[in-house]
């Protein structure tokens, strides 16, 4: 089992409470907090603040991978061994066009699921407390904190209207 | 089965309602599902036991006569390719457009690409004679170091169908994600053990949802050219050669239209029966297939167009071997299926101008079946009929399909029900999480955001 991280966990049913309760948070100067949701909501980010993920830079990178990837197979393959077929010339763009564009569609879309799970694991969810109805119809905000702080930080959630807060270990 | 209940544009349920209601969809099925999938398994038994003939015999067993080399398994690899088309466009496309009605259905026809895919995939392999030399498509170094022609676009099709397989199940995968997780979450026992596995660790954090919704948007800005280019490349698979009826520039945006047309001809197939069955009535409503039926009546008036101009050029052309074609298709000995093709196309897409059509489910579902079948007569009349009779008469030989063809034809429809019905079971068939972004949150204070 791994390490629970001990902390406080609310649940919200109304997304301005949960909106309220992030604020605070934010006004507090924390960081490091979590919250979940079972599904993405604008309220939350305009709240969170949040950047723009830089998962569209392995989009990129991906998409260029492709792009030369086609262009060189097709290219080095073809003057590999030179075979004249039906009169056109050892090697062409117009027809090569194709690999690129594929390549580019299979490896750029590969690479933008591999930098979702790549930026991820940068903050690992692993020991964080969690309720189940995060996935259904409740939010949930995680703080890691202990003792006097904790109390504090129970408080300010119960004032923002949250309908459960508990303490994990 | 009379007009449909509901007339809902937003889904009215609660956020709870709406895991409970898709999540009580997913395990122990009924004894009609079970005879649906018993069927599904017998039809496909039916097409593994003839490509086992067709391993031992060779493909002299199906009606492959010269000089029509093509028939119906490359008619049934380009209809599945093409019923593939619509899943994207409506995850894909409707999706970078912001179309709302998308999401009750989108899981559903997502699936239903892979799952055509993988079947059309399949019929290249059956196709080629030697299908244990399939491996000579792909770009490896053999002992002679001797590569794949670059410019055939048999080639390019090998490119386009493996990448549109990979990234639509790769969509398909990634929009499971969410909605795995919160099946985890309800479920009890080793049923949220096994869904835990595959939810991957997932639990709608702000961080995981920032990258995962970016992610999402630009896996839907790369598959949409995708879509487009995959039936285009298929297309030109016809339209490189110099066979009359095939040499077309229209081709491209022709099969486009035709492969969205019957995609969403499927959908419907697949989908009246599949809310019955699943009790999802009240999420997929008259609004969800008001617009399916409005997207038919688009590619399938794009295709009456494409008709009228194949057949207007065929003539305008002045060339003898265009205008015998074309007049062959719907004189010759073969006029039972370009009058299929023209009746179950153009005619039949027509009716949906209608709204009381377009809301009826009973004509909706008989008219899909209509679409399947003229979809089918439209690539099997393009492919058989140019084959049969091209330039020098003396070679014409009408294509005789035999019990080989139909029984490859049939297994291919087993397939691809065994893989639907699997997964109709096993995951949620309505986006859990695109349904509930579409119902506010409740509020402690009124007003809106």
């Amino acid at each position: 089992m791994a390490r629970t991280v001990p902390g406080v966990l609310a649940a919200f049913e109304h997304i301005d409470a949960a909106c309220d309760a992030i604020q605070a948070l934010r006004a507090q100067g924390r960081s490091g907090f979590t919250v979940y949701s079972a599904a993405p909501n604008h309220e939350l980010e305009a709240a969170l603040g949040i950047e723009t993920s830089p998962v569209r830079l392995f989009t990129l990178i991906g998409g260029v991978t492709g792009v030369l990837a086609g262009l060189g197979m097709t290219f080095w393959m073809s003057l590999d061994w030179p075979l004249v077929v039906g009169g056109k010339p050892i090697a062409t763009v117009p027809p090569y066009v194709v690999f690129m564009f594929e390549l580019m569609v299979l490896i750029g879309s590969l690479a933008t699921v591999a930098g979702v799970i790549i930026l991820s694991a940068r903050t690992p969810t692993t020991g964080m407390a969690y309720d189940p109805r995060f996935s259904d119809d409740r939010i949930g905000i995680f703080v890691p904190c202990t003792g006097e702080e904790a109390s504090k930080v129970e408080r300010m959630f119960r004032e923002a209207g949250s309908v459960e807060v508990r303490h994990a270990a | 089965m009379a007009a449909i209940a509901h007339d809902t544009t937003h889904p009215t349920q609660t956020h709870h309602e709406v895991t409970r209601d898709v999540v009580n969809t997913l395990g122990t099925a009924g004894r009609g599902y079970m005879l649906l999938l018993g069927g599904a398994v017998f039809m496909f038994l039916i097409g593994a036991l003839t490509f086992v003939m067709l391993l031992k015999d060779g493909l002299g067993l199906a009606g492959y006569n010269p000089p029509a080399f093509w028939s119906v398994y490359i008619t049934t690899f380009v209809f599945w390719v093409g019923i593939g088309h619509a899943g994207t466009l409506i995850s894909a496309i409707l999706f970078l457009f912001r179309s709302p009605w998308r999401t009750a259905v989108y899981r559903a026809t997502e699936a239903m690409t892979v799952f055509a895919v993988m079947t059309a995939g399949l019929f290249p392999i059956i196709h080629i004679g030697r299908q244990w030399f399939f491996y000579w498509l792909l770009p490896y170094p053999n002992q002679r170091w001797i590569w794949p022609n670059f410019k055939s676009p048999l080639v390019w099709d090998v490119f386009a169908i493996g990448t549109y397989l990979t990234v639509s199940t790769t969509f398909l995968c990634v929009g499971l994600v969410p909605d795995i997780s919160a099946a985890r979450d309800l479920m009890k026992g080793w049923r949220s053990k096994v869904y835990g596995f595959f939810s991957l660790g997932w639990r709608g954090t702000d961080n995981q949802w920032r990258h995962y919704n970016r992610a999402y948007l630009y896996l839907a800005a790369l598959a949409t050219p995708l879509v487009l280019s995959v039936h285009s490349v298929v297309s030109w698979d016809f339209a490189m050669s110099i066979v009359p009826g095939w040499h077309g520039t229209i081709f491209a945006p022709y099969f486009v239209a035709g492969a969205i047309y019957s995609g969403v001809g499927m959908v419907l197939t697949l989908i009246i029966p599949l809310r019955k069955a699943l009790k999802l009535e009240h999420m997929i409503t008259e609004y969800h297939f008001d617009n399916l039926a409005k997207l038919t009546l688009l590619t399938g008036s794009i295709l009456f167009y494409a008709y009228a101009m194949e057949y207007f050029i065929g003539w305008y052309s002045g060339n003898t071997f265009e205008q015998t074609t074309f007049w062959r298709r719907l004189f010759g000995p073969m006029w039972w299926g370009g009058w299929t093709m023209v009746v179950c196309n153009a005619f039949v897409s027509q009716l949906f101008w209608f709204r009381k059509v377009r809301t009826n489910l009973t004509a909706l579902f008989v008219l899909s079946i209509f679409i399947n079948v003229g979809m089918w007569f439209e690539r099997y009349v393009i492919i058989a009929s140019s084959l049969a009779n091209d330039y020098l008469p003396y070679a014409w030989h009408q294509m005789r399909p035999t019990w080989a063809d139909w029984g490859i034809l049939l297994g291919s429809f087993g397939w691809f029900s065994m893989w639907f019905l699997l997964f109709a079971r096993t995951f949620p068939v309505v986006a859990i999480q695109e349904i509930k972004e579409q119902i506010p949150m409740p509020r402690l204070r009124k007003g809106g955001h």
